[in-house]
């Protein structure tokens, strides 16, 4: 299979699935499902294909696609797969795999919820892949659609307002996202004196030689950031978030949490940093400053909700901080140099690590709230109590996958937040020590809800005489989640290795593009001449 | 001498006029046709509407053949052309001259004309077929609705191509009169004639307005040819800068104004709005949609050939025209902001999607407004005018040629609909996908219109809305607010979103009423409706898409020769 088929079917393939369910009769239901998950798996597969052709020393981009698109405005149908995509996308392949495997709790409408289901797959697969801005917005804006459907239809009792807010809120943001690409379609279009620009390369190259000037790298950075913080979703653009999740299905908070929210950390450090050098290094400051906010105020306020899956998404809104954190410790020096910029590649795996390890804890654990859920009907942690005596076998992977999302070392969560951390000292020790006393409270608020869901008298709550341990289809989801989180945290490099060539060339670049800029100089200094040799 | 030569000689271009104009003269044999099938009495023998299918599916071939000839640079690239031609009596000279008045100046005859007139006589036939699936109009009135419909069609086509002054107004009334009479034509409705009588009266009102402005114009500049009133109008000026306070400009300007208003009401856009609800909540959802989009085309069409009247690279046009452009922009944003804003609180359908249709006239008018300022961009400016002011017409023409579709969609569902459950009202779309196979393809189109509608991708509406946007982002570096314009136009879409949803939301999450068996609609309304639902798809995210934007640039090029 050639290098191009490989990633369009990576995409499509979902597309095609759902197309064909539609000549499934109507009550073979379980023959949709599974025809669902073989399209899941040959997805996953692809991906999995992917990695084998990748070659890890390489920086740049790999199995590159370039086809026109509409080449009156210079659109191209790009993608291409490096170190910093490439993770995400086994991690797209592999969360909707568990998650399908979890759709077998959806009884109602099940084709119907299937068909948007595999959209959803191939529109998420399409931004991680594409490297054409308007590819990327297209296949942004593609997700959301069936997105909305599926909390909106197959949701809990306030669906609708969550499904609603969810997609205001996201849509907000992409029409911010929109404008900044027209800024830089036009700004490009100056500078190469002809049509503009959508291939992010050809973007970040001119960003790099210092093209766009300071005043425009800031609004575009603000809009692009406001975007992409919306879905990541940093404090105060977050509040969509408990909603959605608390009224998405099972597996819809699975792929909501596991990898959407990666979607605007892949944003930032696809599109908005390198697209904005000078601006992300001006709005450092303020970026880990937020970062470290949202850790804190999703720490405190997951300590406060009654609701299981509440607080799982308000721990959401704790652990994608470190990303923000992470890809924002950029420290420069008067003169405009990187300090340490050892320390800041470090700052960035980091948070490429932590969106990898939360995408697996977090879905475990929405997952493990759904079995519970399935069982007894009611998310109250004040009545849940004792569910060792129980369900042994469900409470025991369950604590395994919480102590990932709590960071325990020797699993997945530890080693992004350590990261992080420790590259934060070198940008500044007051905020280090903030964020590290956020990893205290999660540690605080996991170990009391496991305290007070699993531990305890035995449970005499609401449906008690229905809690069965987990199935054969349930286990093999937590388990494979557990094994991954243990794998992650014993071998990281495994990862680490994929990221490191493009993380480290990106560092690279940003610093160019910020000296480039006109570096650490007031707004005033016109914009070096670019030439772009294509 | 015989009487050919004699009229050869007496109108040089008479041939080349007829051969252009035969799209128009097929249309009017048809309306004859319907006329005369009433008083021969064969209109029972050979239903209305197959007359009226064939006469303006002919029409269409026509301009097609036409505009295919002239698309591949004035040859045949398929016999199938050829034959047209042969048919059809044209000849390569005669169609091929492009950029030349005909019939004495008074129309005018380019690609961009002809890319208006394939759009409308497309549009209609596909509203006529819609008519014969929902049975409005039944067999007994059927010659009457038919003949006001290709009327109304003939007035846009005529407006698509003016380039008097005078055509301007006549082919403006053109296609209004027949759609006063279109909104009242479900008798015995006391919301129909309502709404028919209120829109007759605003525009009686506007056309009044509008005739003043006109004969200001003229009198002014002393001729009704509009290429030539930029030309004219800086004669008249000489060295005098733009000033509002000189009585040549103030009249100008006043004149401009008063067609502006005309053209405006025709548009729906903020104020003179008014008339829209209340005609597409009294006319049949047919009616609404055939005015929705037709009369809009024609409209947008004969506005930006209008105001390109006062280009020219003198100062004081470009003062003019920039001034110009700003107060359309303003109107644009509040148009779309009011129109959305409006749509909030709708209970019907029809309103709903007559106050969305305000917004998008917002929409359009941006790209117009975006026209007039980049147009005439000082030369210190980093724009290339000439090119730029090309893809604001190319972002009108693509958004224009997508809401043809996703507005008909929207307009068909509601009328097939309204067949099944005999009512309009958002309420009663309760838990609709729960009912047959056909009625569940309905309401999949409607979901891809109204989000075509938002313009969201996949579909055609964001790609023109992306177009628009980009020509007014770009016209921001010759005058700022045009970026705030499209600020508010961003806000814009964001907002209607809220109002889109509901109405889907009603449809899909909403469980229907216990009281109401699963509604059912024939296959072949589902196999209608799909049909005209994939060209949104097709213009959002297929390749197809270049082309189309393509020709819509080629078609903007012919204007500005």
């Amino acid at each position: 299979m050639s290098d191009a088929a490989l990633l369009s079917l990576t995409i499509f393939t979902p597309t095609i699935f759902a197309v064909l369910l539609m000549a499934f009769d109507k009550k073979a239901e379980e023959g949709m499902r599974v025809f669902a998950l073989i399209g899941t798996v040959v997805t996953f597969l692809l991906s999995l294909m992917m990695w084998g052709r990748f070659d890890m020393a390489n920086a740049g981009y790999q199995m590159s696609v370039n086809a026109d698109w509409i080449p009156t405005w210079n659109i191209g149908y790009t993608l291409g797969v490096d170190g910093i995509s490439l993770p995400l996308v086994l991690l797209t392949g592999l969360v909707c795999m568990l998650a399908c495997v979890a759709s077998w709790s959806i009884k109602e409408k099940i084709r119907g919820y299937l068909i948007l289901f595999l959209m959803l797959e191939t529109g998420m697969m399409g931004v991680f892949l594409s490297l054409d801005f308007f590819l990327f917005y297209v296949f942004w804006e593609v997700m959301l659609l069936p997105m909305y459907f599926l909390i909106g239809v197959w949701g809990g009792p306030r669906r609708e307002y969550a499904a609603m807010k969810f997609f205001l809120y996201t849509l907000v943001g992409s029409v911010l996202m929109l404008i900044a690409m027209l800024m830089f379609y036009f700004d490009s279009s100056q500078i190469t004196g002809g049509k503009g620009v959508f291939s992010l390369i050809e973007l970040s190259k001119i960003a790099q030689q210092g093209g766009f000037n300071q005043n425009m790298q800031l609004i575009a950075f603000i809009l692009l950031f406001i975007g992409f913080a919306i879905k990541i979703p940093s404090f105060p653009f977050h509040t969509w978030l408990p909603d959605a999740h608390v009224e998405a299905p099972t597996p819809i908070s699975m792929i909501l949490a596991g990898v959407l929210l990666k979607m605007g950390g892949y944003g930032i450090i696809r599109v908005a940093m390198p697209l904005c050098p000078w601006a992300a290094q001006y709005a450092s400051w303020f970026l880990v400053a937020l970062g470290v906010f949202s850790i804190l105020y999703g720490a405190f306020a997951a300590m406060a909700q009654t609701d299981f899956k509440r607080l799982v998404a308000y721990s959401s809104v704790s652990h994608m901080g470190y990303v923000l954190v992470g890809l924002a410790v950029w420290k420069i020096n008067e003169s405009g140099k990187t300090v340490n910029p050892d320390l800041w590649l470090m700052g960035m795996q980091g948070a490429m690590y932590q969106m990898l390890a939360h995408g697996i804890s977090s879905a475990g654990m929405f997952f493990m709230v759904g079995v519970i859920y399935d069982r007894v009907h009611h998310r109250d942690l004040n009545k849940f109590g004792g569910l060792m005596q129980k369900m042994p076998w469900y409470s025991g992977v369950a604590v395994g996958i919480f102590f990932a999302g709590l960071g325990l070392p020797g699993l997945c969560g530890f080693i992004g937040e350590a990261f992080v951390v420790l590259s934060m000292w070198n940008f500044s020790p007051v905020l280090a020590i903030l964020a590290a006393s956020g990893v205290i409270l999660t540690a605080g608020y996991i170990l009391w809800t496991i305290q007070r869901v699993f531990f305890g008298p035995e449970y005499k709550g609401p449906h008690g005489e229905d809690i069965t341990d987990m199935n054969g289809r349930e286990s093999s989801v937590a388990v494979s989640l557990l094994a991954l989180a243990i794998v992650f945290g014993i071998m990281p490099s495994i990862m680490l290795d994929v990221m490191n060539p493009t993380t480290e060339a990106l560092t690279k670049s940003l610093s160019t593009g910020y000296s480039n800029s006109g570096g650490s100089q007031p707004a005033a200094v016109p914009a070096p001449q670019v030439s772009l040799t294509k | 001498m015989s009487a050919n030569t004699l009229i050869s000689d007496l109108f040089p271009e008479l041939s080349r006029s007829v051969q252009i104009f035969v799209p128009e003269l097929i249309l009017s044999a048809t309306i004859v046709l319907l006329l005369l099938s009433r008083i021969l009495g064969f209109d029972k023998k050979i239903p209305p509407c197959w007359t009226a299918i064939i006469g303006s599916l002919l029409a269409f071939m026509a301009v097609f053949a036409q505009f295919m000839y002239l698309k591949n640079g004035g040859r045949f690239h398929t016999d199938f052309v050829r034959i047209l031609f042969e048919v059809l009596q044209l000849s390569g000279d005669g169609v091929g001259l492009v950029g030349q008045p005909y019939f004495s100046g008074l129309l005018m005859h380019d690609e961009f004309g002809t890319f208006f007139r394939l759009g409308l006589l497309l549009f209609l036939v596909l509203v006529i077929t819609l008519t014969v699936l929902t049975g409005i109009p039944d067999n007994e009135d059927g010659p009457d609705f038919y003949v006001l419909l290709c009327g109304s069609t003939l007035g846009m086509l005529l407006a698509v191509g003016t380039n008097n002054l005078l055509m301007l107004f006549v082919a403006v009334e053109m296609m209004s009169v027949p759609s006063y009479v279109m909104v009242g034509f479900l008798k015995g409705r006391k919301l129909s004639s309502e709404a028919a009588l209120k829109y007759v009266v605003y525009g009686a009102g506007t056309a009044g307005v509008m005739l003043y402005g006109i004969s200001l114009i003229a009198g002014l500049l002393g001729s009704g040819t509009i290429p030539e009133m930029g030309d004219r109008f800086a004669f008249l000026m000489g060295t005098k800068a733009f000033s509002l306070a000189s009585g040549e400009t103030i009249t100008l300007v006043l004149g401009i104004i008063m067609v502006l208003v005309g053209l405006a009401f025709k548009l729906s856009l903020v104020p003179f709005h008014f008339w829209a609800p209340d005609a597409f909540e009294g006319a049949s959802a047919e009616v609404g949609g055939f005015l929705s989009v037709g009369s809009k085309a024609a409209a947008f069409a004969l506005m930006v050939r209008f105001v390109l009247g006062f280009d020219g690279q003198v100062p004081v046009l470009q003062s003019l025209s920039t001034f110009l452009g700003i107060g359309l922009g303003v109107m644009a944003v509040i148009s779309m902001t009011f129109g959305n804003l409006a749509a909030y609180t709708q209970t019907n359908m029809k309103r709903l999607l007559a106050y969305s249709t305000i917004a998008h006239a917002g929409y359009m008018l941006l790209a117009v407004s975006a026209l007039l300022v980049t147009l005439n961009a000082p030369g210190d400016s980093k724009l290339n005018p000439a090119e730029e002011a090309l893809h604001c017409v190319e972002g009108l023409t693509y958004y224009l040629a997508v809401y043809l579709f996703m507005n008909l969609v929207a307009f068909a569902v509601v009328a097939l609909v309204r067949n099944e459950t005999f009512s309009e009202e958002i309420a009663s779309y309760k838990g609709l996908f729960s009912g047959g196979p056909a009625v569940k393809v309905l309401c999949v189109c409607l979901g891809f219109s109204l989000f075509s509608l938002v313009g969201m991708p996949p579909f055609g509406g964001f790609f023109a809305k992306w177009l628009i946007f980009m020509a007014a982002f770009k016209a921001g570096s010759v005058h700022w607010v045009m970026w705030v314009f499209v600020g508010i136009g961003g806000l814009n879409t964001a907002f209607s979103l809220y109002y889109y949803l509901r109405v889907l939301k009603t449809i899909f999450m909403d469980p229907p009423p216990t009281d109401r068996p699963p509604v059912e609609a024939p296959a072949l309304v589902g196999w209608y409706v799909a049909l005209i639902s994939i060209p949104l798809v097709i213009l959002g995210a297929s390749p197809l898409q270049d082309d189309l934007s393509r020709t819509a640039q080629w078609v903007a090029s012919s204007l500005f020769r």
